[in-house]
């Protein structure tokens, strides 16, 4: 018996389960720290595209369009081999991480935007005729609202970004799906590395996304 | 306390203000009239620089609100606005809406600002809804609610934007006897409405808008009585019957 799936080879998968618990570490690592990445860029930019002033709603707009318009792969490509150029040298983990919390930014920056927008304008009004400046406002007043809104989509965008940290594959950056292909590469068992790894990924995003579902129910939407 | 000096507003192409010349005195309560459209809600809504003039000046309380770095939030403090559609804080209680501004903004200290608070609530007969929140009351209720957040910051000023032209017909009485209530306190209040049995009651004096004019002012007697222009009586044959 020898086809992709054969016994011996789920044997030696399981017996090198050290190299798949590291990347699946990695690959945690990673998205925990491209999340934060993201959250960041996406509420800052969200809430520049809400804005009045043209010039920071033209800068949401330019990065939405151009990061969302790209290649996920072309853009962590570029951080890749164009950085030690500009003499900007990174561990591919932190290269990884900017990446793929660039791109997610750009989503995040758009559920905010969405979010923010689906507050009646009669509570900014309220708030600024009671005394509130535009950010008080915000803090007190319209976030905590639109918040309630983001949950379930930004829910959405952690589970993609997990999934998407697989790029990383490709410029070796020793996560999950980098150590599954390397470690079948060198022996050739690709069938059960890519089933123990998708079903490592599934675990992952599973219960986030039933968790959003949830949400979801709950706020109505 | 509140002046206003040949304030004109755009939308675009749209005149809506046409050169608005208006005073009103400390302790008065002005009562603005007029059909859809007119301008009324733009006119009121400057008045707190919610709508800020395309020219013109408006004087609040001494203060040129339309100059350039204006103290606007300060202002704001002391004018209280009460809206059509309520906008209170869905997800505050009503105790909370009432108390949030004072605290945050006037910097109250929090049990003052609770106590004041819980006071206008009892006012306006939601005492015991204090520890609700808005999605469970009624319309006349928030808006009640609304009047109280509005009494909580202390102003020397409100301004009512239609306040019971959202409500159901059963509920306009409850707003309106607080609002009376309050008129007979020395309160300045701007009052744009439809409610003409209020304006009549309440007003000092009424002022008729349409086009972006005020086509007519005068004490309630007269205005309802003997109207001067062809406007203002096709206007109120319009809305009393």
């Amino acid at each position: 018996m020898n086809g992709p799936f054969a016994a011996f080879k789920w044997k030696a998968a399981l017996r090198d389960w050290v190299i798949f618990a590291d990347g699946l570490k990695t690959t945690i690592a990673v998205s925990m720290v491209a999340l934060a990445i993201a959250l960041i860029i996406g509420v800052i930019l969200g809430v520049f595209g809400t804005s009045h002033n043209k010039i920071l709603k033209k800068i949401n707009r330019v990065y939405v369009s151009v990061i969302q318009n790209t290649p996920l792969v072309i853009q962590v490509f570029f951080l890749y081999n164009m950085l030690p150029h500009l003499g900007i040298m990174l561990p591919v983990f932190t290269v990884g991480a900017i990446g793929v919390g660039i791109y997610h930014g750009a989503y995040i920056a758009e559920v905010v935007r969405g979010g923010i927008e689906a507050v009646p304008r009669g509570q900014m009004e309220a708030a600024i005729s009671q005394g509130f400046t535009y950010t008080e406002a915000m803090k007190h007043i319209i976030l905590p609202q639109a918040v309630k809104l983001m949950l379930p989509p930004l829910t959405n965008q952690a589970v993609s970004l997990i999934k998407n940290t697989s790029v990383m594959a490709m410029i070796a950056g020793g996560d999950l799906m980098y150590q599954a292909d390397s470690w079948s590469s060198y022996n050739l068992y690709y069938g059960p590395a890519y089933v123990i790894t998708g079903m490592l990924y599934l675990l992952l995003c599973l219960p986030l996304a039933r968790f959003a579902t949830k949400l979801e129910l709950r706020t109505g939407v | 306390m509140i002046r206003l000096e040949g304030v004109h507003k755009y939308y675009g192409n749209l005149h809506v203000l046409k050169g608005i010349d208006l005073t009103v005195a400390s302790g008065e309560k002005l009562v603005i009239i007029g059909p859809s459209g007119s301008g009324k809600s733009t006119l009121i809504r400057s008045m707190n620089l919610l709508e800020r003039p395309s020219e013109g000046k408006i004087i609040v309380d001494g203060i040129d609100i339309t100059a350039p770095k204006a103290p606007i939030t300060n202002v704001r403090q002391s004018v209280a606005m009460v809206f059509q559609q309520f906008n209170l804080y869905p997800h505050k209680t009503v105790l909370e809406n009432v108390t949030l501004a004072p605290i945050l903004v006037k910097k109250v200290p929090r049990k003052e600002a609770e106590e004041s608070g819980m006071a206008f609530l009892e006012r306006v007969g939601l005492k015991d809804k204090a520890f609700a929140y808005p999605s469970q009351l009624s319309g006349g209720q928030q808006q009640r609610v609304a009047i109280a957040r509005a009494l909580n910051m202390r102003p020397k000023i409100i301004l009512f934007d239609e306040p019971t032209s959202a409500l159901d017909p059963e509920m306009i009485q409850e707003v309106l006897d607080v609002m009376v209530s309050l008129a007979n306190e020395g309160i300045t209040m701007v009052v744009v409405t439809h409610e003409m049995g209020f304006a009549r009651k309440v007003a000092d004096r009424v002022i008729f808008v349409d086009g972006g004019e005020i086509i007519e002012e005068g004490p309630p007697e007269h205005f309802f009585k003997n109207p001067n222009h062809e406007r203002t009586k096709m206007f109120l044959s319009r809305i009393m019957h």
